[in-house]
């Protein structure tokens, strides 16, 4: 007879928008549940159930990483950052005002991981053009905007913050 | 630069959005994001079979998994009289299936349980025997006497749904017969899916302690939601309370009322603790309504020198196993009567038959107003075959027959009439932006060095902003639309539609028209839309209805509480109300300027010091019901070069020139267009729900149902005229579908271009690379 009953829990640590958070999850629970259900932060979302979307992206210790295809305990001990974390003592990020001057988001469901994969983008090359902008979000879909005005304001936060030092 | 919310006369400028914020946060507020106290978790189980006899299920192991809390089966729903509810196209649909199943992927039993994941597992333990039975995939096959019919439950032992006609057959017949010049060309649009990027979902909330039903669901249309579920249930109207929450993404997927909303309020009602269900994209693409499916064949007739002289088309549309198409009630093929599109057609006839097949149920309008994006389509794709038949110019052929700017209102043969448009200057700014002739030439120079290029023109017309009342409903609701309005008495406002925009921007744009007829600006004016407690009644945000709808009430409300603010400008500015003047921002008496009031001033005065006998308070409703339709339509051109290797197609250029009249917010509009044009892209393109015979669905998930990513997205270059129509009150058409509408036929008409000197007229979409290099192949075009 197979195990019907719920797996065991185990405890999960991780550091979350500077956060030190720690909660149980099932071995099987993946990242993006545990962010949204456990953590409470549903600003990560979820549209697809095999990695095509991006709409669940986060950095874990910096990198861009789809939270819908690692599983929560694979997280543990590291660092996560969220949309939720881009905006510091009230200031918008950069990529954040940009988008929003450049009407880079209409019904905002894929801006989150947008913003994530961007933001990552925008830390590892300090050059980049239309086509690094499209290549780099390649794994996050919009369905709206047809990607011209998330490509333009990828660009704009990019010259903005390098004037801003 | 975009504008912030504060400019004042914003009508017409580029004010940078105010849902923005709560989005670029991550503090948008979706379906999957509502949590409430003692929330149970709905699962369903699905038929892997597209066609078969459900001989016994049995759910006893499903309550062996730790949580389950119930579990739901056609049987069970039948005891209720709820095994089938009615579709919004007069059919019936099967909520949790009883005897057959008629689709892969149909609801079979829900589970609900105290976690998502025990409700999958329990999912997953109810065993169901069925008995495989031949499925009909091909709707030609479904009309033929061999093919099983499907639907047991009609009466009529076939599986003809419906059969649809308009225009004159016997002298579009005789026109065609006296016609020196006769093409013909079968089309086809095959099944797509909408696939916003959030599924659909909702979270059924039942509170015995009052009997009230708050539903909070993805709906486009939330006060038919409410009123459908009223008949569905038995549930008295008042005691529901639809909460269309933050929605991503429509695009008509979230018009119809699908069977887990059914199963998620029953489960409530019978457990009495709020049941949340939410999609998986698999379910999202194969089992929610899809698009399109339509077999058309058409013959144009003209004379020598290119003058058209009758249209005639005959489709036959796979509705799935049931039709739940989301039409008005009296177009079972929407407003496919526009196929005449932008030409002077003196005689046209269409007919549909449509037709059942085990496949999901549809169809709904795709980012179109109804079938509106399968005769543009049409109309635009064989309006190429003439222009080569007669060895003209596609864009000389359009000019020969287009309605011109004076013909205006236009009666077309299928009984529309046209509202304006300068067909003309639309083509001429597209033609200048990209330079036609000079493109013509380069492209001649390039294809003697052997290069595959081409030049694809569609100067394609709309119908949208449905509609006027003595010819649409959906279920009998009329399809009028609605605005409230309320000043409060510090100047400030909120005004509530009955709409529901789903990222088209209305607390911006909506904000925007308020402002600009009440002299505030858009940070003044609270947008508030998916409240069916607080909203007035109104059919909802799809087939580009809001602002040709709701924009017209939205406008005239304000207009309404203008005329009341007038009488008290009088008061405080000791004047008769005829001699105030209004110059859209302050009210002052006439030939005395410098005595004036402004609007702030005049709702204090509401509140506070009314004239004699007045009414206290400075708000007003309205429902309008258009006079007509509005006709957006737009001139595109695309480039295109063909790889001889791969049949990879490249877009090397598009520019996209639309007119739909009045403006509201530009930037708005053009991401509008950006966002439709990608979409007839991945229509042209990418996008496929296709079936092998066994009825397996190929395209469950995003890994093969391919959407444009951003780097195959071709860059748009977009233009516009402006011409108003005549009868909105704010003179705008509604824009978000056009470029969805017109822009499948640019990128075909481009293909077959580059591939017309080697006697290809006509390729089936979606152009797959493999597909065009079958045909490279054919005409000894491929390298090596």
């Amino acid at each position: 007879m197979e195990q019907t009953v719920a797996n065991d829990r185990i405890m999960v640590h991780v550091t979350i928008n500077g956060e030190s958070r720690q909660a149980l999850a099932e071995p099987r629970t993946l990242l993006a549940y545990f962010i949204r259900d456990t953590l409470g932060l549903t600003g990560t979302h979820v549209g697809c159930d095999t990695t095509s979307c991006g709409a669940c992206t986060v950095l874990l210790d910096g990198i861009p990483v789809k939270s819908c295809t690692i599983l929560a305990v694979q997280a543990a001990g590291h660092e996560i950052e969220t949309v939720e974390g881009l905006e510091h003592n009230g200031q918008l990020h950069p990529l954040q005002q940009a988008f929003w001057d450049n009407h880079g988001l209409q019904c905002g469901f894929c801006t989150p991981g947008m913003l994530m994969t961007t933001t990552a983008l925008l830390r590892s090359q300090d050059d980049v053009n239309d086509d690094d902008v499209r290549r780099a979000i390649s794994g996050n879909l919009c369905r709206c905007t047809g990607y011209v005005n998330i490509v333009k304001a990828v660009l704009e936060a990019k010259s903005r913050m390098r004037e801003g030092g | 630069m975009n504008l912030d919310a504060t400019e004042t006369q914003p009508l017409g400028k580029a004010i940078k959005r105010k849902e923005d914020p709560r989005f670029i946060r991550g503090q948008g507020r979706y379906l999957d994001d509502i949590v409430l106290p003692k929330m149970l978790y709905m699962a369903m189980v699905r038929s892997p079979y597209a066609h078969a006899r459900i001989k016994s299920i049995r759910v006893e192991d499903a309550y062996l998994v730790e949580g389950v809390k119930a579990v739901l089966t056609g049987e069970d729903l039948a005891s209720m009289n709820l095994a089938w509810m009615p579709t919004l196209a007069g059919d019936q649909q099967m909520v949790l299936a009883t005897g057959k199943v008629l689709l892969q992927y149909q609801e079979v039993a829900a589970i609900v349980a105290e976690t998502r994941e025990s409700a999958e597992d329990a999912a997953s333990k109810v065993q169901v025997e069925y008995e495989p039975l031949t499925p009909v995939m091909d709707p030609f096959f479904a009309l033929s006497a061999e093919a099983p019919v499907l639907r047991e439950d009609r009466e009529q032992k076939n599986n003809h749904i419906f059969h649809w006609e308009v225009g004159d057959h016997e002298e579009t017949d005789a026109a065609l017969a006296a016609s020196a010049i006769v093409v013909k060309e079968q089309i086809r649009m095959p099944r797509v899916h909408p696939a916003p990027l959030e599924p659909c979902g909702c979270v059924a909330d039942y509170q015995k302690s009052t009997g009230k039903l708050i539903w909070y669901v993805t709906s486009q249309a939330p006060h038919a939601h409410r009123t459908v579920l009223s008949m569905v249930s038995g549930l008295p109207e008042h005691m529901i309370h639809v909460i269309s929450p933050d929605i991503g993404g429509g695009f008509g997927n979230k018009v119809p009322v699908y069977p887990g909303y059914v199963c998620a309020v029953v489960m409530s009602m019978q457990l009495g603790r709020p049941v949340k269900w939410v999609e998986t994209r698999t379910e999202n693409v194969a089992t929610t309504n899809f698009a399109r499916d339509y077999h058309m064949t058409a013959e144009i007739g003209a004379t020598e020198d290119g003058r058209v002289t009758a249209l005639k088309v005959s489709t036959i549309a796979d509705h799935g196993a049931f039709d739940a198409a989301a039409d008005p009630s009296k177009f079972p093929a929407g407003l496919f009567s526009i196929v005449t599109g932008s030409y002077r057609f003196p005689v046209a006839f269409a007919e549909v038959d449509g037709v059942y097949t085990n496949k999901a149920p549809g169809g709904v309008a795709y980012r179109c107003s109804f079938r509106v994006t399968e005769a543009s389509f049409l109309i635009e794709r064989v309006m190429n075959t003439l222009a080569y038949r007669l060895n003209l110019d596609p864009v000389e052929l359009r000019r020969r027959n287009f309605i011109g700017v004076d013909d205006f209102p236009y009666q077309s043969p299928l009984g529309w009439t046209y509202d304006s448009g300068d067909y003309e200057k639309t083509l001429n700014t597209a033609l200048d932006m990209i330079d036609y002739r000079g493109l013509r030439s380069e492209q001649q120079k390039r294809r003697e060095q052997g290069e595959l290029v081409g030049i694809g023109v569609s100067t394609f017309t709309e119908i949208v902003g449905a509609g006027p009342s003595h010819t649409f409903d959906i279920l009998g609701i009329k399809m009028f639309d609605s605005c409230e309005i309320r000043i409060h008495p510090t100047g400030k406002a909120i005004a509530r539609l009955g709409a529901r925009h789903q990222g088209q921007g209305h607390e911006t744009t909506f904000a925007q028209l308020i402002a600009q007829e009440l002299g505030l600006s858009a940070a003044d004016v609270l947008i508030e839309e998916g409240d069916t407690d607080t909203a007035p009644y109104g059919l909802g945000t799809y087939a580009s209805r809001s602002t040709p709808t709701a924009g017209g009430a939205a406008a005239l409300a304000a207009r309404r509480v203008r005329n009341k603010a007038q009488q008290i400008a009088a008061h405080l500015l000791e004047v008769s109300p005829e001699d105030v003047q209004w110059d859209g921002s302050r009210f002052s008496a006439k030939g005395l300027s410098s005595r004036n009031v402004s609007m702030a001033d005049v709702a204090l005065a509401a509140y506070t010091n009314l004239p004699k006998g007045m009414e206290p308070g400075l708000e007003a409703t309205y429902y309008y019901d258009p006079p007509n339709l509005t006709f957006p339509n737009g001139a595109y051109i695309a480039v295109v070069s063909i790889d001889r290797e791969t049949g990879q197609v490249h877009v090397e250029r598009f520019v996209a020139v639309d007119d739909c009249g009045t403006v509201i917010n530009p930037m708005v509009v053009d991401g509008q267009i950006h966002g439709g044009l990608t979409e007839g892209f991945g229509i042209a393109f990418m996008q496929e729900i296709a079936f092998d015979a066994d009825g397996n669905n190929l395209a469950p998930n995003f890994m093969d149902y391919l959407v444009p990513t951003a780097v195959e997205t071709p860059r748009w270059e977009t233009g516009r005229t402006v011409t108003p129509s005549p009868h909105h009150p704010i003179g705008a058409k509604g824009v978000g579908e056009s470029p969805n509408v017109g822009s499948p036929a640019a990128f075909v008409n481009a293909v077959v271009d580059a591939l017309s000197p080697y006697g290809v007229t006509n390729l089936e979409i979606p152009l797959f690379p493999w597909k065009i290099w079958e045909v490279l192949k054919q005409h000894g075009l491929t390298e090596s």
